[in-house]
């Protein structure tokens, strides 16, 4: 009996947390986002008319609310890497596409993000890679944030490799990588070297312009 | 990769372009789409009902009807859609699948239809959403069971040439199967119903002589009563010996609950017959006469309620045994507070908390037999207290009784929790199989991908690829981005197997290989390579593989290929970079070719050349004078 008495005191506290929980929910149904129209997008961007309406078509049929947040962009980045975790690398790259940064990536940045990836000159693609590797964009590539980005990019091989991952593989290849893009050794990368060195390395230049005809 | 998320493979694929700057090893080829058209309406007509949709939506799950090319055997040329004469009522459910990625179970539509649409259409239950799942599931057990029933009235009706036993059984089993079979059932129930009114008549006293006092009839009688017994007893050893004959397994029979009420019912007798003249122990034989009153629980046989009776409490014991713990929680905490109450006053029956429980447990139940009863005040608030909270807790567990027992009277027999749970970890695991089966995809198509591509330079003829499983553009664009992970990381995706094998076999770069090497003529390797690199086999030498194992069979991770026209390579990997595309490529190829490992037994003779120690990863070693290019992966 004194059981019960205690378990009844013990409601009125779950109910506060189920009211909060109906209100919050209303506010994610009530965020809902258009894009600009067709036209504007078109101007914009180097997609053709056709294009951006398959790119629309499936970019709202997993995000009815015409926004990705983090979440839902970690879970689709992470079903074409089954074997890994790409949440990391997954919140690196939402961080690149969110322009604005207001913690969702809508369509138009989506779409601009992917016209300069698919259709951009090399210079702006170099850009948009650099600006994915500065974390904190200030303009420098620390060897922080690259060991960062490594481990994120080795993340997503999961654990069953051949050769065995070991622990120092992204240290080490944060090394080559500074060998090579930092030509004065400040231990920091900048863009110009960036892209100075990149525009010199055959194999970068190459397989920039592996995914051309993705769309 | 869930074919869900398909229209997000290009943008996968474009933010692979951050991986660039990062790789030091060239990409591969991106696959080529071969036949690229524009996405396009489809129109399909099933049953007079038209659905349209986009051919990209359909083309999400290549293994399906829908998605495959099997639908074009229903093109329709004068309309130009797809016929299908289906239901189209189930035929939206499984649109939906396409269109969400989640395919629903209505609960109008019946389990059988809905069963033998999917099949039409390619697609494994397996996949309904765990929104539907429950109900699919439960409906069809359902439909089963009833299967499974109506099996067995069929079975009844008809008579096969059965044995003498088995007809035997299922006499037993089934009284209304033949008249024999009713008499004998009849017979035992009479029988059963006799000896119990005669072990209750034994105990009544009846008629006595004026001297002494009432006797029991059983004492007065014994003759008469001792013969019954032994009638009794008789017929129900008889038809305990027939149903152990006549039971197809004599084990299970001899452990299940009725045969151990049979024998419990006809022990007392025989133990009775074995001692009887010994005064010490036939004081505790005579309580050994109270399990003659098992002979009732023999009546279950006959009674269709009795036995659902008995499974409602087996089902409920959970909710029982929970009861009856918090029931004994109560009775110690009001007895110990009775006890302590009327400790005070004199003469007070509460000697003790245990001489308090017989209090408890009779005020609880509302007895009150009013044999204990308390004197102080505070143990009179207590008692009122005790006897208000008894209706209460007393009257919780019979809802959840009642409520049980119709679900089962109704149902027939309900499934087991457990094997409920065991079907769900079979859905699991089937679930995961085909979630690994893409995972194992990829890495199955990276072995078919290179041994093409290896049978590609040896220039071997069509047939030898045929084996090959076309995968689809998705597929295989999936695939690529999943290969250009690997070339910037430098490390390759294995499946489960190998990694534990690796991982046990310690540190590969103590392998000291002699590399492989078949650096023999030119020719010879060409022939060499297609045949050997038929034998796939996946495994990874094993760190038993000592420099010189005797029987000359070595394992190698190596591929020759024959390349006669090619000024030699040289040594160094970034030399790579300045190869001329077609280089390239086959240096890619032969990169991606180190995972098909061979087996290829060493001819007598050859030189180990060069060294297999390298950093693990894919290097291109030639020999000088030969245009034969040597690829090793250790």
């Amino acid at each position: 009996m004194g059981a019960l008495m205690v378990i009844f005191s013990l409601q009125p506290k779950q109910r506060n947390k189920r009211t909060d929980s109906v209100e919050d929910e209303l506010e994610l149904s009530a965020v809902r986002h258009r894009p600009e129209g067709l036209e504007q997008l078109e101007a914009q961007t180097r997609f053709t008319r056709k294009e951006l309406q398959v790119l629309y078509r499936g970019f709202k049929n997993e995000c009815p609310s015409g926004v990705v947040n983090e979440d839902t962009f970690k879970d689709i980045y992470s079903q074409f890497f089954p074997q890994g975790d790409a949440s990391t690398y997954a919140h690196f790259l939402f961080n690149a596409f969110d322009t604005d940064h207001n913690g969702s990536v809508s369509f138009e940045d989506f779409v601009m993000g992917l016209s300069i990836l698919l259709r951009g000159s090399v210079q702006e693609k170099l850009n948009w890679a650099f600006n994915l590797y500065d974390i904190n964009k200030d303009g420098y590539i620390t060897k922080e944030e690259m060991l960062d980005i490594m481990k994120a990019i080795y993340d997503m091989m999961g654990k069953c490799t051949y050769p065995i991952l070991k622990e120092e593989a992204p240290r080490q290849h944060v090394e080559i990588f500074f060998q090579k893009m930092d030509k004065n050794k400040d231990g920091v990368v900048t863009i110009d070297e960036f892209i100075d060195c990149c525009q010199n390395d055959e194999n970068i230049m190459r397989s920039m312009q592996l995914f051309e005809n993705v769309i | 990769m869930a074919a869900g998320v398909a229209a997000w493979l290009p943008f996968a694929r474009a933010a692979a372009i951050g991986w660039m700057p990062v790789a030091n090893l060239p990409m591969p080829v991106a696959p080529t789409e071969k036949n690229k058209r524009q996405d396009e309406l489809i129109v399909l007509n099933v049953s007079g009902r038209r659905f349209q949709t986009w051919r990209n939506t359909l083309d999400r799950y290549p293994d399906t009807l829908l998605g495959s090319s099997e639908k074009e055997f229903f093109y329709d040329e004068e309309t130009k859609e797809y016929f299908f004469d289906r239901d189209p009522d189930v035929f939206r459910s499984i649109l939906n699948f396409y269109r969400t990625g989640k395919l629903h179970y209505p609960r109008y539509e019946c389990i059988s239809s809905y069963d033998e649409e999917l099949a039409f259409f390619g697609i494994i239950p397996e996949i309904i959403g765990d929104c539907c799942y429950e109900e699919y599931k439960d409906r069809k057990r359902e439909n089963a069971e009833r299967l499974m029933d109506d099996q067995e009235d069929n079975k009844d009706s008809k008579l096969p040439n059965m044995t003498f036993r088995e007809t035997m059984w299922r006499a037993f089993e089934n009284p209304h199967t033949s008249t024999m079979a009713l008499v004998f059932y009849y017979v035992t129930g009479f029988f059963i119903a006799v000896s119990v009114i005669t072990n209750v008549v034994e105990t009544v006293p009846c008629g006595s002589s004026p001297n002494q006092k009432d006797v029991p009839c059983g004492e007065r009688y014994t003759v008469a009563f001792f013969c019954m017994d032994t009638a009794c007893v008789m017929i129900f050893t008889v038809e305990y010996l027939l149903r152990l004959f006549a039971a197809p397994s004599r084990y299970r029979f001899m452990r299940s609950v009725m045969s151990i009420i049979d024998v419990v019912a006809i022990l007392p007798y025989y133990i009775g017959l074995v001692m009887t003249n010994n005064e010490d122990v036939s004081g505790a034989f005579v309580t050994l006469r109270v399990f003659r009153v098992f002979r009732i629980f023999k009546f279950s046989r006959h009674s269709q309620g009795l036995r659902i009776l008995g499974y409602t409490l087996k089902s409920c014991a959970s909710e029982l045994g929970f009861l009856l713990f918090s029931l004994t929680m109560a009775i110690i905490i009001f007895a110990t507070v009775m006890f302590y109450a009327e400790k005070g006053s004199t003469s007070s029956k509460f000697t003790s908390i245990p001489a308090s429980f017989w209090y408890t447990i009779v005020t609880m139940t509302t007895l009150g037999y009013g044999d204990m009863v308390p004197k102080t005040i505070a143990g009179k608030i207590f008692g009122s207290i005790c006897s208000l909270s008894g209706v209460l807790v007393i009257a919780l567990p019979v809802p959840v009784i009642v409520s049980n027992f119709s679900r089962i009277y109704h149902q027939n027999q309900r499934a087991d929790k457990r094997r409920a749970q065991k079907v769900q970890k079979a859905r699991l695991a089937r679930i995961r199989i085909s979630k690994t089966g893409t995972s194992n995809a990829f890495l199955h198509s990276k072995r078919n991908g290179l041994l093409n591509e290896a049978l590609d330079l040896t220039g071997s003829t069509e047939d030898e690829r045929h084996h090959n499983k076309t995968t689809s553009l998705l597929e295989s664009q999936h695939h690529h981005l999943l290969h250009c992970l690997e070339k910037t990381t430098n490390h390759e995706f294995v499946d489960e197997h190998l990694y534990e094998q690796n991982c046990l076999e310690g540190a590969l770069q103590n392998y000291t290989s002699r590399s492989p090497s078949l650096s023999s003529s030119g020719g010879l390797t060409g022939t060499c390579c297609s045949r050997r690199s038929r034998r796939k086999s996946a495994h990874l030498p094993n760190s038993a593989m000592s420099p010189g194992p005797p029987h000359g069979l070595q394992e190698l991770s190596a591929v020759h290929i024959h390349r006669s026209d090619r000024p030699p390579l040289s040594t160094s990997r970034s030399s790579l970079n300045l190869m001329p595309d077609e280089a390239m490529r086959l240096n890619c190829k032969s990169g991606q070719i180190t995972t098909a490992i061979i087996s290829i037994p060493t001819p007598p003779g050859t030189t180990p050349e060069g060294d297999g120690h390298g950093p693990p990863s894919p290097s291109v070693q030639t020999t000088a004078g030969s245009s034969v290019v040597k690829v090793s992966a250790l």
